[in-house]
């Protein structure tokens, strides 16, 4: 048996004030150029969030680099000096996986922003991580190929962003997260070495790093390049409305056309506050004295698309549906999902405030989910709107409130735990697709024992010894399990208002 | 039972720290050959079969990792589903643990995805004795690293596999396979210009001249695609022994001594100017090699393309030697060994059986 070195059981973080801050930008600035570095106040400030806006921390300085060596020398620098480096996409993760650490540096890889190749017919781009992700599916378009993941800020998100959450979409039951499209990841570790993660062929030798580092929030390493794959655009796609009186009808029906054997494209839930909602705000036409309005999209060649329609349409009459509507072009299709699409900024008319929380619980206990949220939306008083990515279980309950009074903050807040602490009983988890980053950290003590948090840190200290990569996030010390936080919007005022939220 | 097997098994793992043993976890062995090194105590984890939790409308199934892999897709099929990366068996007794262990895949792999690609969650022991959980049975969880997908293909150099949950997919409404006469470069041009299209291919192979191509999905698509296809209509019974025998690795291509190597390669990869037979599949990104090249002059062919090579069963005892699975880069080597030391400190399972160094 080969002696091995001892892994690091946690995540030293440097003690604050403990960074000379002019020696670190003076070694910053020699190895980037002057339009690569942010130092001063009224700059840095523009990078004291990402799309939790609640947690704010001002960084000591943001890095930019244009190429990977750039990276490497910004990477290396920090470790030498014992500096904590912060990796960020686009900045719109809504978990604070992007929130600065105050001794701290932040790596923005919004510079690094080529598309390097698509190749048609090895139906694959390769990309560097500042590249948007609508922008990787809009250069492969000419070619009839796309990119499958599509997070609902799509046009503003980024593919190194997109990595470090593991990010799904509308349309991840059946086309897969980005751990299920992603190819191979081009990694710089915190001490500056280079490693080839994955590749263009398939099934990498030894361990799967890839998994690994996919969803690792920014943990492990800052992914300099990424290979992604591109499947066939669809020749067509259709969506069907169906109107439920009753929620767990509508839940039924979604087992039902999950157990008839149909993968649909999308499959998608709201109840009828959120109907309600919504319709004021897009005028999508739905229909308001539903119960439950369930979205189902099907997607192939013709002949698969009717065929499908024609039995999800069947399955939904057979489970009791009271309206059935079938789009009949491309505008009713877009017109039904708009609806859904406008389920968060719709929140944020009717109410001052909401808290978004991302649960995912196994489909068939979905009644019992809401009839609990029902209870705790009467016990603390406050408002619920909900919306579901029903196909695979991953609940977006909005939580109403109002910032202004300190009482009602306090019981969204208690309410927001209820819900995370039921979907870990219920036998899901806290986070389907938005992650732990700050946010959740706490929650993290409810889903995972001791021995499974010491493990996470113990792959961390793997690829990062000095434990200098995003310290602090994802994953709590075992003796700091304690505090809490959601996502805060305060009067409708998304981070990215102007990116679609669902 | 559960309990008082992971009690049992904990003390043999902390017995075999203590005392500087190595344990070397096995299924029905039916994997066996395909191992840098089979060193240590075999530890049967048949100890626990049995399915635990199976929702066919939840698309997930939750079994001991000492079940039987057919026990396991034969429950599937009664309920019109299936593992969708149609994993090789290699033996009539093989387990979900051995099939997760080894993280292979089958013909399927090219539309479904891979094995790792359906593991939601697994149980674990590591090398201190502690049982833990990673992952879960909902298909959407990005709470913490993704240690099951770690798991996979892992050889159980990391810890005993004692549950795993797979996600599973509807059995296909029809299949059917084709048959075109085609040589190898023709063939690979051909799996390509599909592969780019929306055409319901679900498996390919390639063997001496005949391009043979598998459609899923529903009838009229299949009757679609199978006009754009061309070529002649397989009878069904033949092509499902045809595929079985091309993932089970019992078709005469396979027969004989001659070394067989495994190219893992880039979907544009040419055709390569090696000597020996081959078989193509995966769109030409699997290609099977019965070769007795020189191990150094074939990987180092394979490596000048992007890819990388497998010396999969047989070959030279001096090959053999030199490691059987592609050797890693010194970086990526380190960060194997720190993961190693992570899950078992004392290394325990399995030492040498992936490579020398872990």
């Amino acid at each position: 048996m080969s002696a091995l070195p001892q892994a690091h059981e946690a995540t030293p973080v440097p003690p604050p004030g403990s960074t000379d801050r002019p020696a670190l930008i003076a070694e910053l600035a020699r190895v980037l150029p002057e339009e690569c570095l942010i130092t001063d106040l009224g700059r840095l400030r523009a990078y004291e969030c990402d799309g939790l806006m609640l947690m704010r921390e001002m960084p000591l300085a943001v890095a930019l680099p244009a190429t990977e060596a750039q990276v490497i020398a910004v990477l290396r620098t920090c470790h030498r000096l014992g500096v904590p480096v912060v990796p960020r996409g686009a900045g719109t993760g809504l978990s604070g996986g992007a929130t600065p650490h105050k001794q701290g540096v932040v790596l923005s890889t919004a510079r690094l922003n080529r598309i390097l190749s698509v190749d048609r017919l090895a139906q694959q781009a390769v990309v560097q991580p500042g590249v948007r992700n609508l922008a990787v599916s809009e250069a492969a378009a000419p070619y009839g190929l796309y990119y499958a993941p599509d997070p609902s800020s799509q046009i503003a998100c980024s593919i190194g962003g997109n990595v470090a959450e593991n990010s799904g979409g509308v349309h991840c039951l059946k086309y897969g997260l980005t751990v299920h499209n992603v190819l191979r990841v081009r990694m710089v570790t915190m001490a500056g070495e280079v490693m080839e993660i994955g590749s263009a062929a398939p099934d990498s030798p030894g361990y799967d790093l890839l998994a690994v580092t996919i969803g690792s929030e920014g943990l492990l390493g800052v992914v300099t390049e990424v290979t992604v794959k591109l499947v066939p655009k669809p020749r067509v796609a259709r969506c069907v409305l169906a109107a439920f009186d009753d929620i767990r009808r509508a839940g039924q029906a979604v087992a039902d056309v999950i157990a008839a054997g149909i993968i649909p494209a999308g499959l998608e839930m709201m109840d009828q506050a959120t109907a309600a909602a919504v319709e004021q705000f897009v005028h999508a036409g739905y229909p308001l004295d539903a119960a439950a309005i369930l979205l189902c999209e099907s997607d192939g060649t013709e002949e698969e698309v009717q065929d499908e329609i024609a039995r999800v349409r069947a399955l939904l009459d057979t489970a009791g549906a009271t309206e059935i509507r079938i789009s009949s072009d491309e505008a009713e299709r877009l017109r039904f999902w708009a609806g859904r699409k406008a389920a968060f900024p719709a929140a944020g008319r009717i109410s001052p405030d909401y808290y978004c929380m991302d649960g995912t619980i196994p489909r068939k206990r979905l009644a019992e989910m809401l009839e609990a949220m029902d209870g705790m939306a009467k016990k603390y008083g406050l408002g619920l709107l909900n919306v579901f990515h029903a196909g695979d279980g991953n609940l977006h309950p909005l939580i109403l409130f109002d910032s202004n009074d300190p009482d009602s903050v306090h019981r969204a807040e208690a309410f927001g735990v209820e819900i995370l602490e039921l979907s870990v009983a219920l036998g899901g988890t806290i986070t389907g697709e938005h992650g732990v980053g700050l946010e959740k950290i706490n929650q993290m003590c409810s889903q995972f024992a001791a021995d499974e948090l010491d493990m996470f840190h113990r792959v961390k200290a793997a690829f990062d010894p000095a434990g200098l990569m995003n310290p602090g996030k994802a994953v709590p010390t075992l003796h700091r399990c304690a505090e809490m936080g959601r996502m805060h919007v305060h009067h409708g005022e998304l981070p990215h208002p102007e990116l679609p939220r669902f | 039972m559960t309990h008082t097997l992971h009690a049992v098994l904990r003390e043999q793992v902390l017995d075999a720290a203590a005392h500087g043993r190595a344990l070397r976890p096995h299924g029905s062995g039916s994997k066996d050959f395909l191992a840098q090194s089979l060193a240590g105590v075999p530890l049967d984890m048949r100890g626990a079969q049995g399915v635990i939790a199976y929702e066919p409308s939840e698309l997930y199934i939750t079994a001991h990792a000492g079940t039987r892999l057919s026990a396991i897709e034969s429950l599937l099929a009664e309920h019109g589903q299936m593992l969708a990366f149609e994993a090789p068996h290699f033996g009539t007794h093989a387990t979900l643990g051995g099939a997760v262990a080894s993280g292979l895949s089958g013909p399927r792999r090219i539309s479904a995805g891979s094995l790792r690609d359906f593991v939601l969650g697994v149980t674990l022991m590591d090398g201190q004795g502690r049982v833990m959980r990673f992952g879960g049975q909902v298909m959407k969880n990005v709470a913490g690293f993704d240690v099951s997908r770690l798991i996979a293909g892992s050889f159980g150099t990391l810890g005993l596999l004692l549950e795993v949950t797979l996600k599973v997919l509807p059995l296909p409404q029809a299949e059917q396979t084709r048959v075109l006469a085609l040589d190898e470069a023709q063939a690979l041009a051909r799996m390509r210009e599909w592969g780019a299209q929306p055409l319901p291919v679900s498996a390919t192979a390639w063997l001496d001249g005949r391009l043979t191509v598998r459609l899923s999905g529903a009838q009229t698509a299949l009757d679609a695609a199978a006009r754009v296809l061309g070529g002649d209509l397989l009878d069904s019974a033949e092509a499902a022994a045809l595929w079985q025998s091309m993932c089970e690795q019992t078709h005469d291509f396979f027969a004989g001594d001659a070394p067989l190597w495994r190219l893992s390669l880039p979907p544009m990869t040419p055709v390569l100017p090696l000597d020996g037979a081959r078989l193509i599949e995966w769109n030409g990104m699997q290609r099977w090699l019965r070769s007795s090249l020189d191990a150094d002059a074939l990987r180092h062919a394979v490596k000048g393309v992007g890819g990388h090579a497998t010396l999969f069963r047989g070959g030279r005892a001096v090959d053999r030697e030199r490691g059987v699975f592609e050797p890693l880069a010194p970086e990526v080597m380190a960060v194997h060994r720190r993961l190693k030391q992570a899950f078992d400190p004392s290394g325990v399972f399995g030492p040498g059986r992936l490579y020398a160094e872990l």
